[in-house]
C-alpha cells in the first residue's frame, strides 16, 4: 500500500467518533481514586466485623438482630447476606451519595468541569459518563460486601447446603447464583438514588453539599416509608423495595419485587435524569 | 452532525473570533456590555483590562461555557454554542487559570482531558500527552501527583492541556500568571512559534510589556465595555507624543512654544507640550520636533535637554481605563 492510499484511510479513522473513551476514563478515575477504594474497603469490613463478633461471642442470635444473623453459625454463606442487610439502610446510600453527589459538583469545584466541556466532552455525554460511574459503583458496592462476606464466612464457619425461606435446599452453586442476583437487586435499587444524586450535583459547585443532600434524601425516604399514615405514598418511595429481596431466596424464585423495584427505579432514573439534563445543558459554567 | 453551513457574517471566514453585541448580566450587574470583537486569523490578539472588567466572562461566552444574555459568537467561522462539538477540538483554551485533578498525575490528568474529546484518537493519546508535557517543560514532573505542583507548574500543565492537539485558535486567559522569568520567556517564545505556524492566539494579560512584545492587535476592556480595539500601533499612536524641554528659562521657552501653536505647561524647569498623534496619523498641523528646537534656540532659550516621547502602552492603558486602584463594583 502506498502512502497515498494510507493517508485517506488514516483520516477516515481519525474522523470516526470514539464516544466511549470518556466512559473508560471516568470509570478508571473513579475506581482508582483513593476515596472510592477506601469506601469499598470500609464496606468490606462490615461482614468481617459481623463474622468475627459472632464467632468470638460464639452465639447465634436469639431472634433479635438483622435477618440471617442467626444462620451464620450454622452456615458461613449467610455472612454476606447479613452484611448486605445491615448496610442497606445507611452505609450503601452513604457511599453512593458521596459518589453521586460528587459527579458534577466535584468537577465544578476543581474547575476541571470547564476543561472537560471545552475539550469538548459534550454536556449530555459527560452526564451519561458520570451516571455510568455511579451505576458501576452501585454494583461494585454490594458485590464487594457479598464477596468479603462469603470469604470470611467460609473461613470462620462451616459451609453447607442452604435451606431457603421456602424450605427447599440449594447447594453452594445455587446459592452463589442467588447471591449474584441479590447483589444485582441491591445495585438496581440504588439506581434511583444515584439519579437523584446526579441531579443534586448539577445544582451546586459544593460537592459536600450535594453528597449530604443525597444521603439526607435517602434517610428521609426511609423514614417516610416507616410511617403507616403515609401508606399511599410508600410504593412511590425509592427506598420502598430496598429490603424486598426475600423473594429471591425462595424456590422457585418469585420475581415480583424485582420487577416492581426495576419499574420504580426506572421511573426515578427517567425523571431525575431528565431534570439533571435540563439543568446541566443550560447551566453557566462559572467555576 | 457536521453542519458546514456558511457563516452568517460576510467577514465570518476571515475572523477567528467574531462577537457581536456580546452581553452578560449577573443579577443586576452587567459584567460584559455589548462587546464587539473581531480577531483576525493569524493575529496575536491581546485582551486587556483591569481586574473585574469582564475578560474572563467574555472568554467563557466565547467558548460556550456561559450563555450570553444577548449577542452572538462565531468561532472559526461557525456559530457558538451550536457548533461546540466541531469547533472546540480546534481550539485550545486556558480559562481563569489551570484546573487539575489533585489525585491524578499530570500525565493521567491530560489523558483524561484528551479522552473527553470523542474525536481524539486513543492510539496516539500517550504520544500526544507526552509531547504536550514536553512543550511546557514538564516531562520530568509528569508522573507526580498534581497536588504536589507549584503555581507555575500548574500553569504549565494548564497550557499543556491547551496544546494537546494541533489548534487553529488558542484562547489563553493570563497564561504567564505565576510563571518564573524563564517560564514567562518560554511561554512568550511558545506563543510566537505557534503564531508563526499560523495559529491565532487570543491572550488576556496584565503584563503590558509582554503584550507590547507579543501582540499584533489589542482590545481594552473597562467595566464590561470595550473601550478600544485594533492593531497595536493604532492604540499607541492614538495617545499622541509629547515634547519636553529642559531649560533654565522656562517662561521664555513656554512663550516660544505657545507662539508655535502648542499649549505648554511648566513644572520643575521642564516645559512640556502635547504634539498630537505621530507616525502615520500625523496630520502636519503640529510643528516637527526639529523646528521646535530651532525656534527655541533662535529665541535665545538655553536648551539643556529636548525629548519627544511616545506614551508607553501602560500610559495608554491607564488613560483608557482610569487611574483608580479600586475595582469597579
Ligand atoms: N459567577 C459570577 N457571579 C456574579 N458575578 C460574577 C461572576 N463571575 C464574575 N462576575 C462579575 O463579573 C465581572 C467580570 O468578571 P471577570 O472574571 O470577567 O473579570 P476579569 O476581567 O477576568 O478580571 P481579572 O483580571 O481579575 O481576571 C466582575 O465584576 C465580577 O464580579
Ligand atoms: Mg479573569
Amino acid at each position: 500500500m502506498s502512502p497515498d492510499e494510507a493517508a485517506p484511510a488514516a483520516t477516515r479513522r481519525s474522523a470516526a467518533l470514539r464516544p466511549f473513551a470518556l466512559f473508560g476514563s471516568e470509570l478508571a478515575t473513579l475506581f482508582l481514586r483513593r476515596r472510592t477504594i477506601a469506601m469499598l474497603a470500609a464496606l468490606a469490613v462490615v461482614p468481617v466485623l459481623i463474622a468475627v463478633v459472632v464467632r468470638v461471642t460464639g452465639a447465634g442470635s436469639n431472634g433479635r438482630g438483622p435477618a440471617f444473623l442467626g444462620s451464620i453459625t450454622d452456615n458461613g454463606l449467610f455472612v454476606g447476606f447479613t452484611a448486605l442487610v445491615v448496610c442497606i439502610p445507611l452505609f450503601l446510600p452513604l457511599t453512593l451519595g458521596v459518589v453521586a453527589g460528587d459527579t458534577i459538583a466535584g468537577e465544578a469545584a476543581l474547575g476541571t468541569l470547564r476543561y472537560l466541556l471545552v475539550a469538548p466532552a459534550g454536556r449530555a455525554r459527560l452526564l451519561l459518563a458520570k451516571y455510568a460511574g455511579v451505576a458501576a459503583f452501585a454494583l461494585a458496592a454490594p458485590v464487594v460486601i457479598v464477596l468479603a462476606g462469603m470469604g470470611i464466612g467460609a473461613l470462620l464457619f462451616p459451609v453447607r447446603p442452604v435451606t431457603l425461606l421456602s424450605g427447599d435446599t440449594t447447594d453452594a452453586a445455587g446459592l452463589l447464583a442467588r447471591t449474584a442476583l441479590l447483589a444485582c437487586y441491591v445495585a438496581l435499587s440504588l439506581l434511583g438514588l444515584g439519579a437523584i444524586g446526579l441531579f443534586v450535583s448539577t445544582l451546586t459547585t459544593v460537592p459536600v453539599g450535594a453528597m449530604a443532600a443525597t444521603v439526607v434524601l435517602a434517610g428521609a425516604s426511609q423514614i417516610l416509608d416507616q410511617l403507616p399514615q403515609l401508606d399511599w405514598l410508600h410504593p412511590w418511595l425509592f427506598t420502598h423495595y430496598w429490603l424486598g429481596f426475600g423473594d429471591l431466596l425462595r424456590d422457585p424464585i418469585v420475581w415480583d419485587s424485582y420487577g416492581q423495584d426495576a419499574l420504580l427505579q426506572a421511573a426515578y432514573l427517567a425523571v431525575f435524569g431528565a431534570l439533571a439534563y435540563a439543568r446541566f445543558a443550560t447551566k453557566d459554567i462559572l467555576s | 452532525m457536521t453542519s458546514a453551513e456558511p457563516a452568517a457574517g460576510p467577514a465570518g471566514g476571515a475572523s477567528a473570533i467574531l462577537a457581536r453585541g456580546l452581553t452578560k448580566r449577573f443579577g443586576r450587574r452587567l459584567a460584559v456590555d455589548s462587546v464587539d470583537l473581531d480577531v483576525p486569523r493569524g493575529s496575536v490578539f491581546g485582551f486587556l483590562g483591569p481586574n473585574g472588567s469582564g475578560k474572563t466572562t467574555t472568554i467563557r461566552m466565547l467558548l460556550g461555557l456561559a450563555r450570553p444574555t444577548a449577542g452572538q459568537v462565531e468561532l472559526l467561522g461557525e456559530r457558538m454554542p451550536r457548533a461546540t462539538a466541531t469547533v472546540l477540538p480546534r481550539v485550545g483554551a486556558l480559562v481563569e487559570g489551570p484546573a487539575l485533578y489533585p489525585f491524578l498525575t499530570a500525565r493521567d490528568g491530560l489523558s483524561r482531558l484528551d479522552a473527553a474529546d470523542p474525536r481524539s484518537v486513543s492510539r496516539t493519546r500517550g504520544a500526544r500527552v507526552a509531547e504536550a508535557l514536553e512543550r511546557v517543560g514538564l516531562t520530568h514532573a509528569a508522573d507526580k501527583k498534581a497536588h504536589a505542583y507549584s503555581l507555575g507548574m500548574r500553569q504549565r500543565l494548564g497550557l499543556a492541556g491547551a496544546l494537546l492537539r494541533e489548534r487553529e485558535l488558542l484562547v489563553l486567559d493570563e497564561p504567564s500568571n505565576g510563571l518564573d522569568p524563564q517560564g514567562t520567556r518560554e511561554v512568550r517564545a511558545l506563543i510566537r512559534r505557534l503564531a508563526d505556524d499560523g495559529t491565532t492566539v487570543f491572550v488576556s494579560s496584565h503584563l503590558l510589556g509582554e503584550v507590547e512584545q507579543l501582540c499584533s492587535h489589542v482590545a481594552v476592556m473597562r467595566a464590561g465595555r470595550l473601550v478600544m480595539s485594533g492593531p497595536l500601533g493604532e492604540l499607541r499612536a492614538a495617545g499622541g507624543r509629547s515634547a519636553a524641554v529642559r531649560t533654565p528659562d522656562p517662561d521664555a521657552a513656554a512663550s516660544v512654544l505657545a507662539g508655535l501653536g502648542l499649549r505648554p505647561s511648566v513644572a520643575d524647569g521642564v516645559v512640556t507640550a502635547d504634539l498630537g498623534p505621530g507616525g502615520d496619523a500625523h496630520d502636519g498641523t503640529e510643528p516637527a520636533p526639529e523646528s521646535i528646537v530651532a525656534a527655541l534656540v533662535a529665541a535665545g532659550v538655553r536648551v539643556r535637554g529636548f525629548e519627544v516621547t511616545t506614551p508607553s502602552l501602560e500610559d495608554r492603558f491607564v488613560a483608557l481605563t482610569g487611574e483608580g486602584f479600586d475595582v469597579a463594583g
